[in-house]
């Protein structure tokens, strides 16, 4: 069983709500991000998303727009990103799931990626803009890597196209609530939670809830009906805000224990 | 690669030219993007629609657009005469109104009252805010920043044509970015807004799409070379940005595979990275133009090492673009047509050279076409005719132009 997988028969088991939280690797560098990444996971994380910075990133909003920017302008690349990644290995356990856009994955290459994501200690990838129509092949060489390939799922998107997707997909689901960019929003639609159960009217994976999620009230509330909540901006926010705050970590911590502070619900 | 010269051009159902093309898009788009595919196949079979938009194409645009015989500048080459396909006549000043009409019509029938986007030089935007004041439709046109300085005189048309103009201040602030904030926009209201793309790029069925509007520049000129010198062409020269007014001038003579098809991209101020918007000019010292994935499509892209887009530059707006449409991408692997590239230096000298010899002043877009078109009638027979598509007007550059110490100036006295 895959590391992520295990991870969530473990929450399931404990009748747990996931946290998965979001960062741009190299935001604000690379040193930083291997603090972060610590922290989150010591703060509560159960799946750590790490963001590739791109210069073209048509999926985001301008919180995590400008994390690319930062990253970019420190010189991060995809090499260094996964060796940021082989350096922490050894002193968290925490799934890590790689998301990317597909330009920077494809320069170098699928094989050469599916390879060094294993050796590395990735566990799953996600490409933002590469749907299952154009993933056959990567698909097939994560799987021989044993690196789960994440999709997301959309609420526009049709049963036809769910049941083809998920049957690509292992690890889980990233279900994304609503149609839009990254980004805080007020209210959680309650698309996602339609979206959720047309997810599992076709398959057994977990379901991970995520894009405009900010406040405690709505991770609890994506608890009820999900298996885990993604939070990204939110929290690249916070980096953003703290960034040459000396204790930033700190504060990041406790804007994630807040985000995850226990109600009834955690436990449900 | 093997080079073998092919003689037809279709993608397949995902919109695969060979490897380029396809759909690279966040999964947000994909349920548009298959609406959109299906109401185009409807209406490509519909005569009613092709009726509907050929009444507007002649009443509205002014099609056909002529065929001009430009002597002053065919004999300025000394060789094959050259005929200008005059898309700058067209309506707004710009093919690019054959594609607006065409995705506008469809954006009605699909019910969008909403319709948003991108431009570069502006043309597209004018275009679009045209064909949005004539349905009473509404009209957002991202603009990158810069090219709100360069473009100011589109910008007020736009305006004044009652669009809402929002500029771009993102990345490189020129048409790439332009394109992503319209990208964004259209996953956020992906249900009532219309993404009217304005070149053979983007996700399935776009590149196809736009070819078909704009291959009515083909198909006509086509019958107009016939018609006037009795015999096709030897070449076709067109400017290439995401490729719009080359492909619908060269697609309805791919199968004519004695006619050269040459697309012409920018070459800017130099070789190095960033100085140009060479796409086809491969190697790392010139930017790099590799395969690679940008706004939903599989082409040639401009970028570094890691993937990432790179920067850059064109005295032309509508031609500073890191990507390149998928077709061209495919043709010029299959060997069907070749490209080439003009520098800013050699764009002015086009645009002075055709707006002193013959009275028509292009854009600087268009303008990178005239002097390769030049090059190719000298080394050519005098029974022999090329066409260079004149895409737009030149109206909108003048000022920037002004701008420009003209180095060509003492050059035509001797004419
Ligand atoms: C007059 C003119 N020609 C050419 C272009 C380049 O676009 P394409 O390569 O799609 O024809 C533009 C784009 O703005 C334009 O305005």
């Amino acid at each position: 069983m895959s590391r992520i997988a295990e991870k969530f028969s473990e929450l399931k088991r404990a009748r747990r709500g996931g946290f998965i939280p979001f960062i741009t690797a190299g935001d604000p560098d690379l040193a930083t991000t291997e603090l972060l990444l610590v922290e989150l996971a010591r703060a509560g994380a159960d799946v750590i998303e790490l963001g590739v910075p791109f210069s073209d990133p048509v999926a985001d909003g301008e919180v995590i727009q400008r994390a690319s920017e930062r990253a970019l302008r420190n010189g991060v690349t995809l090499c260094d990103v996964l060796d940021c990644v082989a350096r922490i290995r050894p002193r968290m356990a925490t799934p890590i799931v790689l998301f990317s856009y597909f330009n920077p994955l494809l320069q170098f290459g699928e094989d050469n990626l599916a390879r060094e994501a294993q050796r590395v200690g990735i566990d799953g990838v996600l490409v933002t803009d590469l749907i299952p129509e154009e993933a056959e092949s990567w698909t097939k060489k994560l799987r021989e890597y044993d690196v789960d390939p994440i999709f997301l799922v959309a609420p526009t998107t049709s049963d036809a196209r769910l049941a083809r997707i998920v049957s690509q997909a292992s690890g889980f689901i990233y279900a994304i609530s609503r149609a839009g960019v990254t980004g805080p929003r007020a209210d959680l639609s309650n698309e996602a939670e339609a979206l959720t159960q047309r997810i599992r009217k076709v398959s057994a994976l977990p379901v991970a809830v995520g894009f405009g999620i900010s406040t405690n009230e709505q991770v609890k509330s994506v608890w009820r009906f999900a298996d885990a909540a993604v939070i990204g901006s939110a929290i690249v926010a916070e980096i953003e805000k703290n960034k040459s705050d000396p204790n930033m970590l700190g504060h990041v911590g406790n804007f994630v224990r807040d985000l995850l502070r226990p109600g009834e619900d955690r436990h449900s | 690669m093997a080079r073998s010269t092919i003689n037809r051009s279709e993608p397949d159902e995902h919109g695969h030219w060979g490897e380029f093309g396809g759909r690279y898009v966040p999964e947000t788009l994909v349920a548009p993007l298959e609406e959109l595919t299906r109401e185009f196949a409807h209406a490509r079979d519909e005569t009613d629609f092709w009726s509907e938009l050929e009444q507007l194409r002649r009443d509205y645009c002014g099609r056909p657009t002529p065929l001009f015989h430009a002597q002053r500048l065919s004999a300025h080459a000394g060789g094959a005469q050259i005929f200008l396909k005059r898309e700058d006549l067209a309506h707004t000043g710009s093919h690019k109104i054959n594609n607006a009409l065409g995705q506008v019509l469809l954006a009605r029938r699909m019910g969008k009252r909403r319709i948003i986007a991108e431009t570069g030089a502006g043309q597209h935007g004018v275009a679009t805010a045209t064909v949005c004041a004539l349905f009473g439709l509404r009209c957002v046109v991202y603009m990158g920043a810069e090219d709100v300085r360069r473009q100011a005189l589109n910008v007020f048309r736009m305006r004044s044509l009652g669009a809402e103009v929002m500029t771009v201040n993102s990345g490189t602030r020129t048409l790439k970015d332009a394109i992503n904030e319209a990208l964004r926009d259209w996953v956020t209201n992906v249900r009532d807004t219309y993404y009217l793309l304005g070149s053979a790029l983007g996700p399935h069925p776009y590149p196809l799409m736009v070819r078909e509007f704009q291959s009515v520049i083909g198909r006509e000129a086509r019958e107009q070379i016939l018609a006037q010198n009795g015999k096709l062409p030897r070449a076709l020269v067109a400017c290439v940005g995401g490729g719009s007014n080359a492909i619908g001038l060269f697609h309805p003579f791919i199968g004519d595979e004695q006619v050269r098809c040459i697309g012409v991209e920018a070459g800017g101020r130099g070789e190095a990275a960033g100085e140009h918007a060479a796409r086809f000019h491969s190697g790392l010292t010139s930017g790099g133009g590799r395969v690679g994935v940008l706004q939903g499509t599989k082409s040639y892209v401009l970028q570094d090492r890691h993937g990432q887009i790179a920067n850059t530059h064109s005295i032309s707006a509508g031609l500073d673009y890191a990507a390149v449409g998928p077709e061209h991408a495919y043709l010029r692997d299959a060997g069907r047509a070749e490209y080439i590239c003009a520098s800013d230096a050699e764009a002015l000298e086009g645009f002075s050279l055709c707006t002193k010899l013959e009275g028509i002043t292009p854009a600087l877009e268009s303008s990178h076409a005239i002097l390769p078109a030049l090059r190719l009638a000298k080394n050519l027979s005098s029974d022999d005719a090329i066409i260079m598509n004149l895409s737009g007007r030149g109206d909108k550059d003048v000022q920037l132009v002004a701008d420009v110490d003209l180095t060509v100036e003492g050059d035509e006295s001797h004419r």
